[in-house]
């Protein structure tokens, strides 16, 4: 109980935090528009309306992965800026819950971003989705939070590395990979409705096993990244 | 001084102890084979220039870096285990910018675990150091002095048992560094839990203004205590 | 000391020896003795190459997984058994990336000739594709972070990083075995040993106990100049206290 009390109280804080700021939901956003239009450029989405279903899956995770990747790293930066990290590391509350509650914070951000970016992205696209789309609402935070986890991890771990820009997604890519596997399919089968709705759903369940072991392994060993100085 | 401290709360017991401790970034010895006690209850004032290892010191016995060689105790455990009971205080304010006095306080007070051994609620706290707890600025915005002074309630609200300050009055003027003496020593007199007494370790290099605090000076440099008058 | 540093000596070079006269036999075996194989001609000897190193650089990582967690558990209980778990961490960790790269352009240069192109993005191979960067990333966090901070740091990032490959590489083969069952089958089917002919045999040995020789050897080699460096680096640390 205590433990969620810590976590909800480090989520308002980056909250309010981003409230105040609105750094990297801007940037994201931003960032995120521009990946999309770079990509209907090159391939013209709305001439072929069935390659348009076909590769916007995996233009939309691309989009959301780098986006979020920009934002990832001054979550951290935050907590250097006037030394509050050694704060934080001096509380007693455990690490692990500053690692989730800013996991979560950076899972509502990527979320917000989304929901900006779909309808966009449906116009940009043209796309007139064929199978269930309400099973996005699964896919979407499933697939965020496979992402977010593990960069929040590894955005704490180059926290104190020399490019750390460059070290995030060099980390973050390999490890991710079955997991976007896995969102890209999902939302692709989705999208053009000709995927079989069991295939979806193991590919669904996979991603939900990918967040549980991943996010299992980062509050495991968070607190060895934190105090590594 | 220091024995009377000490009879006052009973039993002669350590706060902190370094035992032949040092430390090495790369090649640059910040410490080298530093040993020193500090008992508890007293005030020990750190001395020496810039570089002179003294906020490595600190940082060791906050368990923010752990020793290259040698062991650091607090309380008779390593630093590590005993958050809660130890605060730092650096130079730098340690607060989040963008927050108010009242919010950074109330976050930070939420992150103690136990339900309360505070003295004070974050809005005592304030008021001890002078602020106004309804000032709704953000920090960022505030003077050196007054971030100072906010970063100064953020260690007290916490309770500590042991405080270490580095360069507490680097950025005031002499009349808020004269304010802050007297509230340290007003927090010393303050009834400690588990019946312990209030220790503070601080570094400066404005010799003057700590001296009324002092049971102990000593004097660092190259990494190394130099001088240890007897108290 | 010195008489033990003396035996030591001694075995590298026996061991040396020994690895150079096994691939000399093993090279022998593999590109003269050894029979061409009937529809893949003298291309298919490459196979008595690839398929050590491919072996081999899935065989490291587990050294360097061990290493990695002894160094998380020595890390607070016995700083100088730590050391030695990492060094033995990187000199792994570099072996690997070694046998990996040369596992992954031996099997391009035979995938060419025989399947008619460079590489697919099966599970085999996608898997053995991460794996390499994920110690190249492996390598890249170790030099980004040892710059001028306590190497203590360095070591314990790169001891999470390796939980994290070792977790990953298995996800990795599983997902897209899943995601290519579900497609036609890719260019080839199961492993490439599956009934492999008696009379390949004996080159095939030689070449696998030469390459691990070879493997073994560059990885004790790298730990002993990782723990000369560690040394070295002590005893300066000691003359500045």
């Amino acid at each position: 109980m205590k433990y969620i009390q810590h976590v909800l109280s480090h989520l308002r804080k980056d909250l309010r935090l981003e409230w105040r700021s609105r750094d990297s939901i801007n940037g994201m956003l931003f960032f995120a528009l521009l990946i999309v239009a770079v990509f209907s450029l090159a391939f013209d989405p709305t001439g072929y309306p069935t390659t348009a279903r076909q590769i916007s899956g995996g233009v939309i995770w691309v989009a959301i992965l780098f986006a979020s990747v920009t934002a990832l790293n001054q979550s951290w930066t935050r907590e250097q800026r006037n030394q509050v990290l050694d704060a934080q590391r001096m509380a007693p509350s455990p690490a692990s819950a500053l690692f989730l509650g800013k996991a979560l914070a950076n899972l509502l951000f990527v979320m917000a971003v989304e929901v900006v970016l779909a309808p966009i992205f449906i116009i940009f696209y043209n796309l007139h989705p064929l199978g269930n789309t309400w099973l996005l609402a699964l896919v979407m935070p499933l697939g965020t939070w496979a992402l977010v986890v593990n960069g929040t991890f590894f955005a704490a771990l180059g926290l104190r590395t020399r490019n750390r820009e460059l070290l995030l997604p060099l980390l973050l890519l390999p490890v991710s990979l079955p997991a976007l596997l896995a969102m890209v399919q999902a939302t692709t089968g989705i999208l053009t409705g000709d995927l079989d709705p069991i295939q979806i759903n193991l590919w669904i369940r996979q991603l939900g096993a990918y967040d549980v072991i991943f996010t299992t392994i980062c509050i495991l060993l968070f607190e060895t990244i934190l105090h590594a100085e | 001084m220091q024995t009377l401290a000490n009879s006052t709360s009973g039993t002669i017991s350590t706060a902190a102890e370094l035992q032949s401790v040092s430390r090495l970034y790369g090649s640059f010895a910040a410490l080298r084979n530093v040993s020193a006690t500090f008992e508890s209850g007293t005030c020990t004032v750190i001395l020496g220039e810039n570089g002179a290892g003294k906020s490595t010191l600190l940082r060791v016995l906050a368990g923010l870096i752990a020793p290259t060689r040698g062991t650091a105790t607090v309380f008779s455990h390593p630093p590590q285990q005993q958050r809660g009971r130890v605060a730092y205080m650096s130079h730098s304010p340690m607060l989040y910018d963008e927050l108010t006095a009242m919010e950074n306080l109330d976050y930070f007070a939420s992150l103690q675990s136990s339900s309360c051994n505070c003295v004070g609620s974050p809005e005592m706290a304030l008021r001890a150091v002078g602020l106004d707890p309804k000032l709704s600025r953000p920090v960022g915005q505030y003077s050196q002095g007054m971030r100072q002074r906010t970063s100064l309630a953020r260690v007290l609200q916490a309770d500590p048992e042991l405080l270490l300050l580095d360069e507490p009055f680097s950025n005031l003027d002499v009349a808020s560094a004269g304010h802050m003496v007297e509230l340290l020593s007003d927090f010393r007199t303050w009834p400690a839990p588990h019946g312990g007494s209030r220790t503070i370790i601080l570094t400066t290099h404005q010799h003057r203004l700590a001296e009324p605090l002092a049971d102990r000076t000593m004097t660092m440099q190259h990494g190394q205590i130099i001088s240890e008058p007897a108290a | 000391m010195a008489q033990r540093t003396q035996l030591i000596r001694n075995a590298a070079w026996l061991w040396f020896t020994a690895t150079l006269v096994v691939m000399a036999i093993a090279f022998r075996q593999a590109i003269f003795l050894a029979p061409t194989e009937a529809t893949m001609g003298d291309v298919q000897r490459i196979f008595y190459y690839h398929v050590p190193f491919a072996i081999f650089g899935l065989v490291f990582p587990y050294v360097n997984l061990l290493a990695s967690l002894a160094y998380l558990y020595f890390r607070s209980r016995n700083p100088l058994s730590a050391l030695t778990a990492d060094a033995l961490a990187l000199a792994s960790a570099e072996v690997t990336v070694l046998y990996t790269s040369v596992g992954l352009m031996t099997g391009m240069l035979w995938a060419k000739p025989v399947w008619g192109i460079w590489w697919t993005w099966d599970a085999r191979l996608t898997t053995y594709f991460i794996l390499w960067l994920l110690y190249v990333s492996y390598l890249l966090t170790r030099r980004f972070t040892s710059a001028g901070s306590a190497s203590g740091q360095t070591s314990a990032l790169a001891a999470v990083l390796s939980i994290f490959a070792a977790v990953d590489v298995p996800i990795v083969y599983m997902s897209i075995r899943w995601w290519r069952t579900q497609h036609p089958s890719p260019v080839f089917g199961g492993g490439a040993d599956s009934g492999l002919d008696p009379s390949l045999y004996p080159a095939f040995l030689w070449n696998v106990a030469g390459w691990a020789m070879w493997g073994i050897f560059i990885l004790l080699f790298r730990f002993a100049l990782e723990r000369r460096r560690q040394i070295a680096e002590q005893e300066a640390a000691l003359r500045t206290i």
